[in-house]
């Protein structure tokens, strides 16, 4: 497997496509069927998404990661917005009922195989996820 | 990028093409709407086949879409979710609401003819 790694910078929604194919060549390169490289894709972009609506500025790295002989997609965002006060209470809420804080990452969240998230109101929020072929 | 619209009989049929931005999601959205009253459309059909990711904000804003054209007394049909993203948006729990589907342009014109008769 070549190592991918990209660096996007998030300013717009321009920032959303790159992000999307980003992820997508990384999918490839790691080896996912259409099934996830779709998941990973659609992941990514409500994780920039969120970016943009909540701090307006960040940065998404997607990097096909190699973990023993497991071999996946890992993507951090970060972006230096308001941050979130409450990580619990943002992540809550049902995804369908409309807009909220944490929808967007919720969902991302239920698509990939890790999540992680760090928030501190004033300073920013950094999101990490990754997904395993199985 | 406009997405070219065109128009059969009473029906307008919208084929999405390459990688939309929201902009041009959203102008979609407004041109359909403006359209159906230019051209006194029944229906419309909005293509999704190319589209290869089918996040919160395009599932909101087809639902929208719906919504206005169905105001504006036409019904809108989606065709072309494939697959992938159609397990993708199940599992994100996305709904179309009231928007109705169709496999594809043929059975979507059929589903129209129905709806619209």
């Amino acid at each position: 497997m070549t190592t991918i790694e990209k660096r996007i910078r998030i300013e717009s929604d321009a920032g959303i496509i790159s992000a999307r194919a980003a992820a997508w060549s990384a999918a490839q390169e790691a080896g996912f069927d259409s099934f996830d490289r779709v998941l990973i894709a659609t992941a990514v972009s409500e994780v920039v998404r969120n970016i943009l609506e909540y701090a307006r500025l960040g940065e998404v790295v997607v990097a096909t990661v190699q973990q023993g002989d497991q071999r996946g997609v890992m993507v951090v965002a970060r972006d230096t917005g308001p941050g979130i006060a409450d990580v619990a209470q943002a992540m809550k809420g049902g995804y369908s009922t409309g807009r909220g804080l944490g929808l967007g990452l919720s969902g991302a969240r239920r698509l990939m195989d890790e999540f992680e998230i760090s928030s501190q109101a004033g300073s920013g929020t950094t999101v990490t996820m990754k997904k395993w072929l199985r | 990028m406009r997405v070219p619209i065109l128009k059969q009989g009473n029906y307008l049929i919208a084929s999405i093409q390459s990688a939309l931005t929201d902009e041009d999601l959203l102008q979609l959205r407004d041109d359909l709407a403006a359209q159906v009253g230019r051209y006194r459309a029944k229906g419309v059909i909005v293509d999704v086949t190319v589209v290869d990711v089918m996040d919160s904000f395009a599932t909101r804003t087809l639902r929208d879409l719906g919504q206005m054209i169905r105001l504006r007394g036409a019904q809108t049909v989606i065709v072309g979710i494939q697959p992938e993203v159609a397990f993708a948006m199940v599992q994100l729990g996305l709904e179309l609401g009231q928007v109705a589907t169709a496999l594809d342009l043929e059975e979507g014109l059929a589903l129209l003819q129905q709806l619209t008769s």
